[in-house]
């Protein structure tokens, strides 16, 4: 029975590749396919079920393939299926499945039309994936396609300035919680020394046995797990990316940012629960954490004027209350409500152009000219701040801004006298004493030995911290995250087991797709002169081929499960040390920075208003 | 040295300022107009120009378009070289067509406006926009909202401003980041002329940094400017000015500023180089101009000239029907052309007629149990009448999903557990059973067909007068209006025993700009009232009494009987039918049956644009499908509206009775020889010129640049305030139309065609300035066809020229069935045999 769950896999999949395959003028075929993937999916789904509550339900556990291994190290897809699954899966074939039918009329003559069925295939494999997986690495590759696929979706309108500067922005916030979830993972490697399934969590003498030993690590693991989860749902102080997420077609942001994508972070909460059922503090703190963003969501609601911001956050405001009911422990109460928030979402934001009709018809027959609130009865002042701090999203987007973006920006821009000549100058031949060093490793001093890790993937952070803020040279910026993973490369080599294939493992796919695009860049300036990074330049609207063969080659360089450098970066985190907490910290947030300097590079070159103005071109407030 | 002197008027600048922004109203008045209407003293071409170089709109179709236009025969290669001959000369033909068909041209638009405060980002490196943009509109959107939000703006009634500094005056928080800026509001000491000091500094620059600043989001700045001016168009009236808006716009640039640099940071006037321009100098025509001329030109007359040749090529004879079954009366509207068509087609006995849906009845309309009134004539008429409705049974139905409970936190959570539920099993039906719910609009609930009207003044009421406006019209006051209403049209003889009176409205699901697919003649509501309250009136004794003292003389056995058709589902609806004599009830029994079937035909012939539904099926699925379409959430094309509209016709009906114009004619029925001193054309055309202009060019620029002049796609548009809509939540509003209305639209001006003497003509439109304009500056087109010889002449600069047609011969169809189901494109004008 178990080895009939990777059909769940395997459905979405298939549709998502032959839906690539159909011709863009195909409207009909294209809908067909995915709604009836979709279909096929829902409904073998269901038979599945069927037959699985009839012969005892248990929880079924399919170790898969191994798609790495060496003597300490193993790679392997896990998929696990348990009451949570079914009714996340049963949730998102059912809405997806009807929104599918939805669209297909709906966003009939869009451009982009079949851009949108592929993304919303791709979105339903990596969904799928996430809420089958049976480990911390296969939510990975889920997690990763989901983020990808939010940031095609919500740049649907990718001639327009505000859904790419928005689309970025989200995408940026997601990779907040993929550090969670790699150090996450990177800890749990060195708790359990294995790839822990998540059935194995749920065996409480083990759990209790090694946390036992390693306390700080499992309160470490619990808060990853927690920022990860922040994110997904929106919670404090991440809400803001939530409605500025509304930008794509209405029946996509219905599913994805009314229903399914948000509410991922409440699935990787009860699906680790029996990891932190005993940690009280951790429960308390996720008790804390629903509790306050449930307060502040909703006030923020309460003053939104428009429709779809006003779901968004009413919606929020609803996952803190689940967060506080999987923190008590009521699991079937967490799903049953993620199920009705869903729902109901989803059909209110497809319904929200009636909204207009439906309100102004109501006034017509009962209009009141104002409805006395319960805030009118607080004291004036209390009751203007309170209004002003919820119009203002109590300042959480700033918070971000001040708290993640600023410093990076400014770091970065420190480094501004360094240009392509000088970095090659600069960092080559240093590149080359790191290689010299690594040759004779055994003659080095214990205590240089020690700092080398350190210190080459900190200068491999800097280069992606200068990435990141370059705004001249494409190019550039380019060849900074190409470096940083050879820097990191060379750290780990530091660590004693790390061998030249797993090297070689984890570059080739960097210098593959790093070359491709490059490529790609090089043509492109060669065509269109100047490139500059200060504006968005669209870019697609004349080479779409450029911009997908660049999208590609970001999404390998990012370490999209497309490469091997995928289970390299996994491979990289093995190697480092239980106690090299700052290095972990350093390397993954190297990773993390540089996939949104990738994405921002796509997005600056191809995407946003077109920088020739001979056709039609929206306002930059559009 | 300055080039200009350009010193600082406030109140002129504003002035000036609101008359360019966009005035489109709130969604609920949505009513078509001239998107440019700012620019509409300049003949057409020359506005357009300046238009596109000053704003940067795009206005005509691009070069490419044009030639596959001409490739695909859709633009005829001799109006092309007729056109060409015109504007340039014989000798320069070859010429000018080589660069009209191949040359390359740049075809870059950059915009006057929106440079001067591109140098915020230049030169002080601050994108002034990002910052200031999503903090302005939320708190706009907030303060004018009527309705959303569940906690709204305190403090509203002292005006915009006022309310901020009360707020601000008055609280822990600000939104404002540092000192100065809050500091310059709560003191006061905020004229415009001072902040721009601070600003810009150099006062020749002024005028310009505000244009940019303006235009930079043109859909808040235009609905604020409008609400000013007329702030009974929200319901919940707002205090709001566009001198507010700039105030508090330059405030929030100041505390960015200081909030970035601190309080020392260079003006941008100081930044600049170059001396103040003026944005609204005259903008020099280009080959590039010329070219795109010329394409337009031929565009138009491609088309135009079919029609005019089908018009001389018509018998033109009148057919002399013995016993009229009935006659019908219909809006001018262009949805209505092809139903009149089939109606004819199935009843050679009957006539009919079209004129302005609101029936010559001005009023405003009560229905029963609303406690406020609506419109129900044409935008700029001032009422000064009441009509209630009484008896009414109707019940509007309730949904709980728009209901705010369920965004708060606690109520949401049972909500969410309960209702959620039922919420998919709703939606899962509307997907594969879409059927009426509360949240669709449709015409037929706009007032109770069991109701009763208040339409006779002192009939029902001791309190005759309410607001102002005078409950019901007086027995002079209808009789005054049925002459005009049926002089105009020309139908003073030959009744026959039942007059149908039929308004206009449509149905949909899910559309934020429903109010613009109803009568636009009725100020974008069904035209229902209007319909049952001229019938009224002309089965009134006394009325036809005085009526025949005026020489109309209607026989008793005649009566009128109004009706609503549903223009997206294809039903009709009619009212009062219990009045009619035993004969007549045997008549309508008859008819009924015949409106159903042109419905149905009506309803196939629509069809042909839409995928989802195959043309070929029996018309009886057909109509079902269309009927379906209405009432689909997911149907962002309820109906095509107004689009491929290209003609307006106002003459007999025998000028184009054989002809199919798919669909793309307004049709004002008009008889010379009732009217031969043109007293109630003049009537027509002052009305018609600006209704069926403003919808042509509305469609017209929102077709051509449908980023920047239209709504861009509705797909992803977001409900603010109940009053317009934006992109996400941080967008700009986005007036005119959206691109599922406009996409199949040929934008080409309107051409006028009118049966009448080309001197009487000529007077008519001269007899007020604001109607001459419309033609004389060409934004819509004008031929008079001469009604007895059938000549037709052009009016060119203040003067009619004979016209003769390219055309020859049109081909003709017989059977129009075949042809529809050919094909989904437009139609050239064919005759039918």
């Amino acid at each position: 029975m178990t080895s009939i769950l990777q059909i769940f896999i395997l459905i979405p999949i298939i549709g998502f590749i032959v839906s690539l395959l159909i011709p863009r003028k195909m409207e009909g075929v294209l809908s067909w396919t995915a709604f009836s993937t979709v279909g096929v999916h829902l409904i073998s789904f269901i038979v599945f079920l069927v037959y699985w509550l009839l012969h005892g339900h248990e929880t079924l556990n399919l170790k898969e393939i191994v798609l790495f291994k060496s003597k300490e190290y193993e790679f392997l897809i896990d998929f696990c299926f348990d009451k949570i699954t079914v009714v996340y899966l049963l949730v998102g074939a059912f809405l997806t499945f009807l929104v599918t039918i939805y669209s297909r009329y709906y966003l009939h003559r869009e451009q982009g039309y079949k851009r949108f069925f592929n993304t919303i295939l791709f979105f339903y494999v990596g969904y799928n994936v996430a809420i089958l997986s049976g480990n911390f690495e296969t939510l990975f590759i889920g997690w990763e396609i989901l983020g990808i696929s939010s940031f095609l979706l919500i740049a649907f309108y990718r001639d327009r300035y505000l859904p790419v500067k928005n689309a970025i922005k989200v995408f940026s916030v997601y990779r907040i919680g993929d550090i969670g979830l790699i150090l996450a993972m990177w800890a749990s490697h060195h708790l359990w020394h294995e790839n822990i399934t998540f059935l194995k969590l749920s065996n409480y003498e083990l759990v209790h046995e090694h946390l036992q030993s390693h306390s700080f690590t499992g309160v470490f693991i619990s808060i990853m797990i927690l920022v990860a989860a922040a994110v997904k749902s929106a919670q404090l102080p991440f809400s803001s990316w939530l409605p500025r997420a509304m930008e794509g077609p209405t029946p996509s942001s219905a599913i994805f940012y009314g229903s399914l994508s948000v509410h991922l972070g409440v699935f990787l909460l009860v699906r680790t629960f029996p990891f932190w059922e005993h940690q009280i503090s951790v429960r308390i703190l996720i008790a804390l954490l629903g509790f306050s963003t449930s307060l502040i969501a909703s006030l923020i609601a309460r003053v939104q004027s428009s429709v779809k911001s006003q779901i968004a956050y009413a919606s929020i405001a609803q996952i803190g209350l689940i967060f506080i009911e999987v923190a008590a422990g009521f699991e079937n109460l967490a799903l049953f409500h993620f199920a009705g928030n869903a729902f109901l979402r989803t059909y209110q934001l497809l319904v929200s152009p009636s909204i207009v009709s439906y309100m102004i018809r109501e006034q017509f027959y009962n209009f009141v000219p104002r409805h006395h609130t319960i805030e009118d009865s607080f004291p004036k002042k209390v009751e203007y701040s309170i209004y002003m701090m919820s119009l203002k999203e109590w300042n959480l987007d700033l918070f971000m801004d001040y708290i993640v973006w600023k410093p990076l920006k400014n770091v970065g821009r420190k480094l501004d006298f360094l240009t392509v000549k000088k970095l090659l100058f600069l960092f080559v031949p240093t590149y080359f004493i790191g290689l010299l060093l690594l040759y004779n490793e055994e003659n080095l001093a214990v205590e240089l030995h020690e700092y080398l890790p350190g210190l080459f993937s900190l200068i491999g952070f800097i280069m992606v911290l200068k990435s990141y803020s370059e705004r001249k040279n494409p190019r550039m910026s380019w060849l900074l995250i190409i470096m940083n993973h050879f820097w990191i490369a060379l750290a780990i080599s530091f660590n004693e087991h790390f061998k030249v294939e797993e090297a070689v493992f984890y570059l080739s796919g960097i210098v593959i797709m790093g070359t491709l695009g490059y490529f790609t860049l090089s043509k492109l300036t060669a065509i269109e002169k100047v490139l500059d990074l200060n504006r968005f330049n669209g870019h697609v609207y004349e080479h779409p081929r450029f911009a997908m063969m660049f999208l590609v080659s970001c999404l390998g360089l990012t370490g999209f499960p497309i490469t091997s450098t995928f289970i390299g970066e996994d491979l990289i985190f093995s190697h480092i040390h239980e106690d090299q907490v700052f290095l972990a910290f350093l390397i993954s947030s190297s990773f993390i920075i540089g996939g949104i300097s990738v994405v921002r590079l796509y997005a600056r070159i191809f995407l946003g208003p077109h920088i020739k103005t001979y056709h039609e071109v929206a306002y930059k407030s559009s | 040295m300055k080039a200009h002197n350009l010193s600082f008027d406030e109140h002129e600048i504003l002035h000036e300022l609101k008359h360019y922004l966009p005035a489109q109203a709130p969604l609920k008045d949505f009513v078509h107009h001239n998107t440019l209407h700012a620019f509409q003293h300049l003949k057409f071409y020359k506005a357009i120009r300046n238009a596109s170089k000053i704003f940067g709109y795009k206005v005509f179709l691009s070069l490419d378009e044009f030639r596959t236009l001409y490739y695909s025969k859709r633009i005829s290669p001799a109006i092309l070289d007729k056109v060409i001959v015109e504007r340039m000369g014989e000798e320069h033909l070859e010429d000018w067509k080589e660069k009209v068909l191949h040359k390359e041209y740049d075809t870059l638009i950059s915009p006057r406006v929106g440079n001067l405060r591109a140098n915020w980002k230049l030169v002080h490196h601050i994108d002034m926009d990002l910052l200031v943009h999503p903090i302005l509109f939320r708190i706009l959107c907030s303060f004018l909202d009527q309705g959303i939000s569940i906690w709204s703006f305190p403090n509203i009634h002292k005006g915009f401003l006022a309310s901020i500094r009360e707020m601000e005056r008055n609280t822990f928080t600000s939104f404002f980041k540092t000192e100065r800026a809050r500091k310059l509001l709560l003191e006061g000491n905020c004229k415009i002329e001072d902040l721009l000091k601070i600003l810009v500094g150099d006062a020749s620059f002024y005028k310009q940094y505000l244009y940019d600043q303006q235009f930079a989001h043109q859909g808040w700045s235009g609905m604020v400017s409008v609400v000013e001016d007329l702030p009974q168009t929200l319901l919940d009236h707002k205090k709001i000015s566009t001198h507010d808006l700039i105030v508090f716009e330059l405030l929030l640039e100041i505390d960015a500023l200081d909030f970035k640099f601190g309080e020392n940071w260079v003006t941008l006037g100081s930044t600049v180089k170059e001396n103040a321009k003026d944005v609204f100098a005259e903008v020099p025509e280009t080959e590039l101009n010329q070219v795109l001329i010329i394409w337009q030109d031929a565009f138009e007359w491609t088309y135009y000239d079919q029609v005019l040749a089908g018009i001389q090529l018509e018998k033109g004879t009148k057919r002399e029907i013995q016993e009229k079954s009935f006659q019908a009366m219909f809006c001018i509207d262009d949805r209505e052309c092809s139903i009149r068509r089939y109606l004819e087609k199935f009843d050679n006995a009957c006539e009919t007629f079209g004129t302005p849906g609101f029936f010559g009845v001005e009023f405003y309309y009560q229905p029963e149990h609303a406690n406020s009134y609506t419109k129900q004539c044409p935008s700029p008429v001032n009422p000064k009448f009441l009509i209630k409705e009484l008896g009414s049974k109707k019940k509007e139905g309730k949904d709980a999903h728009f209901t705010k409970q369920t965004h708060s936190l606690l109520s949401g959570w049972l909500f969410s557990q309960t209702l959620g539920f039922w919420s998919i099993f709703r939606l899962f039906l509307n997907i594969f059973r879409p059927s009426m719910s509360a949240a669709s609009v449709s015409s037929f609930k706009h007032m109770d067909k069991e109701s009763t009207l208040t339409i006779e003044h002192g009939h029902h009421h001791s309190h005759p007068r309410k607001d102002e406006l005078q409950i019901g019209f007086t027995v002079d006051e209808m009789a005054q209006r049925m002459e005009g209403l049926l002089k105009s049209i020309g139908l003073v003889k030959d009744f026959a025993p039942i007059v149908y009176i039929v308004g206009h409205g449509a149905s949909s699901v899910n559309n934020t700009h429903y109010a613009g697919y109803d009568c636009g003649a009725c100020c974008g509501r069904p035209g229902s009232v209007n319909a049952r309250v001229a019938s009224y009136m002309l089965n009134h004794i006394e009325v036809r009494k005085i009526l025949a003292s005026k020489g109309i003389d209607i026989p008793e056995t005649t009566q009128f009987v109004g009706a609503l058709h549903d223009t997206t589902r294809d039903e009709i609806l009619f009212f009062d039918e219990n009045i009619l004599s035993e004969k007549n009830k045997v008549g309508h029994e008859k008819n009924e049956p015949l409106f159903v079937k042109a419905l149905d035909f009506n309803a196939k012939e629509r069809s042909r644009r839409f995928e989802s539904i195959d043309t070929k099926l029996t018309v009886e699925d057909i109509h079902e499908k269309i009927r379906i379409r209405s009432v689909s959430l997911f149907e962002p094309r309820p109906e095509l509206n107004h689009a491929t509209n290209a003609i307006c016709i106002v003459g007999r009906r025998e000028l184009s009775k054989d002809l199919f114009l798919d669909r793309r004619a307004f049709m004002n029925s008009y008889n010379y020889k009732v009217d031969l001193d043109g007293k109630y054309l003049f009537n027509i055309l002052k009305a018609a010129a600006p209704v069926c202009g403003g919808i042509n060019l509305e469609y017209y620029f929102s077709r051509v640049d449908n980023q920047k002049l239209g709504a861009g796609s509705k797909l992803p548009h977001n409900v603010m305030g109940l009053f317009g809509v934006a992109n996400g939540i941080d967008g700009d509003l986005r007036p005119g139309l959206p691109s599922q209305m406009i996409e199949v639209h040929d934008p080409i001006r309107m051409l006028f065609i009118v049966e009448h003497f080309p001197d009487v003509v000529l007077n008519t439109i001269k007899t007020a300035p604001e109607t001459y304009e419309w033609f004389n500056n060409e934004w819509v087109h004008l031929v008079v066809v001469n009604p007895e010889s059938r000549k037709v002449f052009r009016f060119e600069n203040g003067h009619f020229v004979p016209y003769q047609a390219v055309h020859e011969q049109l081909d003709s169809v017989a059977d129009i069935e075949t042809l529809l189901e050919s094909n989904q494109e437009n139609f050239p004008v064919y005759l039918i045999k």
